[in-house]
């Protein structure tokens, strides 16, 4: 959770965190030579959890520790401790309650589709074909742009009286849409530029995974006589399931947290999301209780709620996973 | 958190492609692409750059040209005329500046320490290692959300608000870094090579930086590009430790956004300043790029 570069998104690029669990007891069969043990394990690693230590995992704690004060931003180091007041607050606040439901909406409408055309789209790249740098190169020009440039070319795309969107809209006979004022367009506009950024990322992971399936299972499927269709089906999802479970858990994450697009969608960084906060998400309630109301204790109760969020979807996806893998033995 | 893993750990069955060119021909069996794939990709590649050459149309018009009935298609003039306005509206330059600083901090920071911790997880036993690693592991999906606010008092203490030291220091490491340096070098730094060196007499760190640096060196490569990309398109911590007096580029970019009279050609303009540096180094590394998230998909 390493602060600025780690959106976990980012930790998608490891993907599927292969050896990861079983780690500690594959190490290599215990062999007394000085180097492999070696109490210079220990410098090797202290740069990083030194500053690992002290600016993710301290923070982290101290954050549940915030959440049982009422702190303002002004008197940051003195607070009252007034328990789980703040987390009573939180949960009969409607604001609390709306930013969880539009958080959820958005997701939904930027995960599904997302996952959904990035993995027809790393079918398509996986063929013999020309350019093939040249698509996968093109599809990750998104991935590369930032939150901010993105947002504010899409808000522009989807403005109210010159966006491009609505110009098409009105070349084919429909009627403009007003996209900022209503709550289901203004979550459809934020989804797709979620979407725009991260199809290509994801259709990416999953080609790696589909180019490590073996050949001769798609052979065995055809002398079966299963179409194409049908390998798709029985060969190709079956085996891509881990990097599937994964990138839905990781999309997930990135979706409670969703923060950039909703501030900068109407252009001017408000933290309302919207005129009635029709696209406040989770991520932009904490940083208005926090950075515009001051009330950092409140902000750190929200910021617990998200992450108490990303544990169930956590534990669901993996029993969910756990249940698949068995049934499939 | 450990539950996280699991996912993943089923996918130790597939095996890491060492030629992904060869297998993509083998798994691309399925045959050669035909008309219809062709016509679909192109669309998502127009799909993918469109808005970026949108950006480009729109930051090189006046905003009376963006606003007629039939929308322009085409780059035009004024693109140096609102590059100046952009940078009278936002410190771009300086923006730029502070955040090819900080993403190359964070980048050498990063790749050093993720190296070192990396090497020392693969190949290094001592006690606590399994939990240390854990650890590491296990953060790697706590939301940043959950350490903004004592990360901004202890900024705030420090007096470090809208210093650029705020925004460089707590990303300097990255847990994903040191699993991905771990997983390389497990499989590519064969321990025969270590004992010779051993053997020859060189210390620890001397084995560090002749044996196991020149190994690691591709694997270091990939992370430098993605944490640099990363780094510099990172807008939630920096928007919250800096203001637009000292921004960087993402922070500027939000900054002109919420001008009092937006001039969509202007915000477009400087959008695009601030967005190209970004994409040159990604049209000459892009290949590099790409293939470094498809291997960290498959190894990770």
């Amino acid at each position: 959770m390493t602060i600025a570069s780690q959106t976990p998104r980012e930790a998608l690029i490891a993907a599927p965190p292969a050896a990861t669990a079983p780690a500690p007891d594959r190490t290599p069969p215990k062999r007394r030579t000085t180097l492999t043990r070696n109490r210079w394990g220990y410098a090797y690693v202290a740069p990083f959890f030194l500053v690992f230590g002290a600016f993710s995992l301290y923070p982290f704690i101290y954050t549940a520790w915030v959440s049982l004060h009422r702190t303002s931003l002004s008197n940051i180091d003195g607070g009252t401790w007034v328990g789980l007041e703040n987390y009573r607050n939180l949960l009969q606040s409607e604001f609390f309650w709306n930013a969880a439901r539009n958080t959820l909406t958005i997701g939904i409408l930027a995960t599904v589709p997302q996952l959904c055309m990035a993995l027809g789209l790393a079918h398509l790249l996986n063929y013999k074909l020309r350019g093939r740098t040249f698509f996968r190169t093109v599809m990750l020009m998104p991935y590369a742009t930032s939150i901010a440039a993105a947002t504010l070319v899409f808000a522009q795309l989807f403005g109210r009286d010159y966006g491009l969107i609505n110009t098409f809209l009105e070349a084919v006979g429909l009627e403009r849409i007003d996209w900022e004022a209503g709550t289901l367009s203004s979550q459809v506009a934020i989804a797709v530029i979620v979407t725009w950024r991260w199809t290509g990322y994801n259709a990416l992971i999953y080609l790696a995974a589909m180019q490590s399936i073996p050949g001769e299972l798609y052979e065995a499927a055809e002398i079966d006589g299963a179409s194409r269709w049908k390998q798709f089906l029985h060969v190709t999802i079956p085996s891509l399931r881990p990097t599937i479970l994964f990138t839905i858990v990781v999309s997930t994450i990135g979706a409670v947290q969703l923060f950039g697009e909703p501030l900068l969608f109407a252009g001017n960084g408000t933290t309302s999301g919207g005129s009635s906060g029709q696209y406040q998400t989770l991520g932009l309630l904490m940083y208005q209780q926090g950075w515009s109301n001051f009330h950092i204790g409140q902000a750190a109760t929200t910021a617990w709620a998200m992450f108490m969020i990303i544990l169930v979807i956590v534990g669901l996806n993996a029993v969910i996973g756990r249940l698949r893998s068995r049934a499939d033995r | 958190m450990a539950t996280l893993a699991l996912p993943g750990t089923e996918t130790t069955a597939v095996t890491p492609v060492d030629r992904p060119e060869r297998r993509g021909g083998k798994g691309s069996k399925a045959g050669k692409a035909g008309p219809v794939t062709y016509t679909l990709l192109t669309l998502t590649a127009l799909v993918s750059i469109f808005p970026l050459y949108w950006t480009l149309v729109a930051g090189s018009h006046t905003n009376a040209e963006l606003a007629a009935s039939t929308p322009p298609f085409l780059p035009n003039a004024s693109l140096f005329e609102n590059f100046r306005l952009a940078l009278e509206q936002a410190p771009i330059g300086k923006a730029i500046l502070n955040s090819i600083l900080v993403s190359g901090a964070i980048t050498v920071g990063t790749v050093l320490f993720c190296t070192l911790a990396g090497f020392a997880f693969a190949k290094l036993q001592f006690r606590g290692k399994g939990l240390l690693l854990a650890l590491v592991i296990g953060t790697m999906m706590v939301p940043t959300q959950l350490s903004v606010i004592p990360l901004f008092m202890m900024i705030a203490d420090l007096q470090w608000v809208n210093q650029l030291q705020a925004v460089i220091l707590p990303t300097l490491v990255s847990a994903f870094g040191v699993f991905f340096m771990r997983q390389f070098l497990i499989s590519a730094l064969p321990n025969e090579l270590l004992e010779a060196g051993r053997v020859d007499g060189a210390s620890t760190f001397r084995i560090f930086w002749s044996i196991v640096v020149p190994v690691a060196r591709p694997a270091m490569a990939v992370l430098a590009m993605l944490t640099f990309l990363t780094a510099w398109n990172e807008f939630f911590w920096p928007i919250i430790a800096l203001t637009t007096a000292n921004p960087t580029v993402q922070v500027a970019l939000a900054g002109l956004g919420s001008g009092y009279v937006p001039q969509q050609s202007v915000i477009m303009a400087g959008t695009l300043l601030g967005t190209l540096p970004v994409l040159i180094v990604f049209t000459i590394l892009g290949k590099q790029i790409v293939g470094g998230i498809m291997q960290g998909a498959v190894k990770g």
